[in-house]
């Protein structure tokens, strides 16, 4: 086991468990935060971006000169340039050249970047490059990637990116570039004995995450160093890979991460950085790349899924096995695919105890725009289609569907993987669904067209258990904790200042926390599966415990007392017959009026390598419930009420907690019911606001409760664990039973007014045949 | 490309520029004036994070043409926030704590401002119906709502560091 040792719950706090006003809101309500899009470096250019219009094609030729001569661009560059270094990236999969270099291998792939003195000029310059494309067969779906006899998406080898994780590359098999299996027990001999089988297919839309703030880059190519203001979730990730892909030591590239402005996954891992770096390096000077909304699309996005499940029971609703087999979309490049499989995989039995599941699951390329992470990827792919069967299960066998779940949970301590691998639940999942049902009336008489449902999951939370700060304290008092975790709206600035503020008994406003600068920062992993609280929380936690000491320390050798007889306490430490705030402490110690104490912490494997199979750091909670009512006329899906649960062991900041939950539920809403990326032969043919629809101030559910449960059962501070991302996945799965209660089981996402009308309709036709 | 002389009074300030015809008010303010509190997004009118009031009006500054101010009042986030009236939407805001990223936020307060100035935020529908030209993807809307009904004295959630 990889997981840090769960922290003794702390006593009752002034700091911890308060909702401490964000530190952050002053200056975003002020329109003064600074996002990477505000940054303007001196001799800065601005970048844009040739992109492809067909999904493949060999690239015959291309011709720059127009743009390269016109006035006001000051460099032109395209992939047969990039011969000085490999420029093949890809954290998971190598796969990626920074410019397509003989190919391309989907619509809106990167062809070509210009820097100009503006804007305008760049945008008109793209016209002026001549590209001669010579079509190619397109692999547009899942069936045509799995196809006998499709073509290759990529004819390379695969070589493994530097963070693949997931252990050894499989052999090339069509245009699969990940498989996860799992098997426990004998499936065949299970459903051959069994009295009841529900069997389905289900589809999963492509879907995007929308931050509003678009990918946005701006980077300064120097004399062997590289600087990169970035809207980047994982900067230390960025770092590594960008100094791998231009030859440069680690410590020669520099990235500050300003405010982001939204991530939901759509900025971990390396997106804009290698195309922005090299026009950096092409140009001779700092450029800034903004993506627009449409090019954001075609950066990243969900991973569309095929999946066939098969669960079994007995006719007293035991549950006895679960069958799955799934196919994800990763588009031309893997971005995070291979880990989005994986956890997809752990996803796909549900928390139940089985006498035998099966999982296989492929994770494809196709000519489609490159899929990578998107808030509780895997769980938001395969919950909804699992709770549905269970669902299913209970109607035929007459048990409620809270009893039926009640009776087949898993408890805590049990394992999660039904092949005993990894760590045990953690969690109390019976307790937790039964608060969400009553939160919507379970049990109460509903009307014609209503439905309400539950929904239990879990996501496999923390990635890998690496993460260091550090906290400062100045001669005046004042405390600055460095920490790697990127503020992407969750609020990890506040909570990481309570943490601190705690552990040395100060005023939280007397903390600053500031985004990482890897020149100055201590490594973090990364900013993603809710890992920040539970993880960098508890290195901030043990950082501010070690300057505390270090504050001991002093007034120890300054007073000549015993450390033991000393403790912190009113903004100073005191000790027998004798008290000194900090400042006097540090004025004391340095002789003089400056000076300053540093604490460090840190979080690593405590045994074992901290792999994905070791894992997870902690199971992530998943579990909602919701109240809908269907308009049969037009179709339409109205939620009532939702209630979702963020078990999260010790809420250190109960209204942030809250305040996460409620976004990710208007998440879940949109991709249950109207979120689609719409491709055609490739071509992604809503590539807008106006057509790709994401939820308004209007579609909020008219009662939304987040419930808090509190059982210090996580391994980060105070008994704290992760939140966030399990909301999502819970509502979109708490409306899919909702919508089945009521009458109208899907198998197909969104659920569109067309779609849920047609459904009613075929329902209506069976039934009076 | 032909200049046109477009004085705007930008935030109190008289300013005369020249600029470009098909220069975007957007641009003009966070590029030339360097007010980068209105935000680029959508490009397409949907999402309301570039808003900024032109006499008095929440437009979307990413789709209006800075010669169309000329002769215009136009308040960005920056100027508001210097106004005595912005401590209670200030106050309002962060007791609930209805914001996260911060991306839109500007978007929200301006247009809001908007609406309590017509008379048109009297209640929490028209709370619903005012903000429907502005997205956030972060809150789930719940903690807008209840800082926007603060604001018409309606009682919104529990003020935080209670």
């Amino acid at each position: 086991m990889s997981t840090p040792e769960t922290a003794a719950p702390a006593a009752a706090s002034d700091r911890i468990g308060r909702s401490e006003p964000r530190k952050d809101a002053g200056e975003k309500i002020r329109g003064r935060a600074r996002f990477s899009g505000d940054i303007n470096v001196p001799r800065m250019l601005h970048g844009k971006v040739l992109r492809a219009p067909l999904p493949h094609a060999r690239i015959a030729s291309i011709d720059a000169s127009g743009a390269e001569a016109m006035p006001g661009v000051v460099a032109v560059l395209v992939g047969s340039e990039l011969t000085e270094f490999d420029p093949y990236w890809g954290h998971a999969i190598k796969d990626r050249p920074i410019l397509a270099i003989d190919r391309v291998r989907f619509q809106g792939e990167p062809v070509a970047a210009v820097a100009a003195e503006d804007e305008a000029t760049a945008e008109r310059a793209l016209r002026e490059i001549a590209v001669d494309y010579e079509e190619l067969p397109v692999v547009g779906t899942i069936a045509e990637s799995i196809a006998d006899g499709a073509p290759f998406v990529h004819d390379r080898e695969l070589r493994p990116g530097l963070f693949h994780g997931l252990g050894k590359l499989p052999e090339r098999e069509g245009n699969v570039c990940f498989r996860y299996r799992l098997d426990a027990g004998s499936v065949e001999l299970v459903e051959a004995e069994a009295e009841l089988t529900v069997e389905g297919e289900y589809e999963f839309p492509a879907v995007y995450q929308y931050a509003m703030e678009t990918h946005t880059v701006v980077a300064e190519f120097g004399d062997g160093e590289i600087t990169l203001w970035a809207s980047c979730q994982h900067p230390f990730l960025v770092r590594a890979e960008i100094a791998d892909l231009f030859n440069l030591p680690i410590g020669r590239v520099r990235v500050i991460v300003p405010y982001l402005g939204g991530g939901f996954g759509s900025k971990s891992y390396t997106k804009m950085e290698p195309i922005t770096a090299a026009l950096s390096w092409k140009a001779g000077r700092p450029v800034r790349i903004q993506n627009s909304v449409e090019e954001s699309m075609l950066t990243t996005r969900r991973h569309g899924m095929r999946c066939r499940m098969r669960t079994t029971a007995t006719r007293d609703g035991k549950l006895l096995s679960r069958s799955v087999r799934l196919w994800l979309d990763t588009g031309a490049y893997a971005d995070n695919g291979p880990r989005v499989c994986a956890t997809a995989g752990d996803a796909a039995p549900g928390p139940y105890r089985w006498q035998a599941a099966h999982v296989d699951a492929s994770c494809v390329y196709s000519n489609t725009s490159p899929a990578g992470s998107y808030r509780a990827f895997g769980a938001v792919h395969l919950q909804w289609i699992g709770e549905s069967q269970l669902d299913e299960l209970a109607r035929q066998t007459g048990i409620d569907p809270l009893e039926i779940r009640r009776r087949n949970l898993l408890r805590p301590g049990e394992p999660v993987r039904p092949d005993g691998s990894g760590k045990p639940l953690d969690a109390d999942l019976v307790g937790d669904v039964e608060k969400a049902a009553a939160a919507v009336g379970w049990g109460e008489p509903k009307g014609e067209w209503s439905g309400r449902g539950v929904s239990v999951g879990l996501l496999a939370a923390g990635a890998h258990p690496v993460s260091r700060a550090s906290v400062r304290m100045e001669a005046d008092g004042t405390v600055e904790v460095n920490v790697g975790t990127t503020e992407m709206g969750q609020g990890a600035r506040t909570v990481m200042a309570q943490i601190a503020a705690e552990e040395l008994a100060i005023d939280v406003e007397l903390v600053t926390v500031q985004g990482a600068d890897t020149r100055f920062t201590p490594y973090d992993r990364s900013t993603g599966a809710s890992r920040s609280t539970t993880l960098a929380g508890l290195a901030v936690q043990r950082a501010a415990a070690d300057l505390r000491e270090r504050l001991l320390e002093a007034a120890a050798g300054a007073w000549g007392t015993e450390r033991g007889a000393l403790e912190v306490g009113g903004g100073g430490v005191r000790g027998p017959g004798r008290e000194a705030v900090y400042p006097e402490l540090i004025a004391e110690r340095f002789g003089f009026t400056g000076g300053e104490l540093v604490g460090v912490g840190e979080v690593r494997p405590e045994q074992g390598s901290g792999s994905y199979a070791e894992g997870p750091v902690f199971w992530e909670v998943c579990v909602g419930a919701a109240e809908v009512a269907i308009d049969p006329e037009t179709g339409r899906v109205s939620v009532e009420r939702m209630a979702t649960i963020a078990d999260v062991g010790k809420a250190i900041n109960p209204l942030l907690v809250e305040r996460q939950d409620e976004g990710g539920v208007l998440q879940g809403l949109g991709n249950a019911l109207f979120e689609e990326m719409v491709f055609e032969e490739g071509i992604l043919t809503n590539d807008n606001l106006l057509e790709y629809r994401v939820p308004r101030i209007d579609d909020m559910p008219a009662q939304m409760n987040g419930i808090i449960v509190e059982n210090a059962d996580g391994p980060g501070p105070y008994g704290a664990k992760g939140c966030g991302e399990g909301a999502q996945a819970a509502s979109l799965a708490a409306i899919a039973t909702a919508v089945a209660d009521a009458g109208v089981p899907m198998n197909e996402l969104p659920f569109t007014p067309e779609r849920v009308w047609r459904r009613i309709k075929e329902t209506k036709e069976a039934d009076s045949r | 490309m032909s200049e046109v002389t477009t004085r705007i009074v930008v935030n109190g300030i008289p300013r005369e520029l020249a600029v470009p015809a098909e220069e975007l008010l957007l641009d003009t303010l966070r590029e030339r004036l360097g007010l980068t509190g209105a935000k680029r997004s959508c490009d397409v009118q949907v999402c309301g994070t570039c808003t900024v009031l032109v006499d008095g009006e929440p437009v979307s500054s990413c789709t209006f043409l800075t010669c169309d101010a000329d002769d215009r009042d136009v308040l960005t986030i920056e100027g508001f926030s210097e106004s005595a009236e912005f401590a209670e939407f200030e106050r309002a805001f962060t007791g609930r704590a209805a914001l996260q990223c911060g991306f839109c936020t500007p978007g929200f307060v301006l247009t809001l401002k908007a609406l309590r100035d017509a008379g048109e935020l009297r209640s929490r529908e028209d709370v619903i119906d005012g903000l429907d030209g502005n997205l956030c993807r972060c809150t789930g809307y719940k903690a807008i709502v209840e800082a926007a009904e603060a604001l018409v004295g309606a009682s919104g959630g529990p003020e935080v560091g209670r």
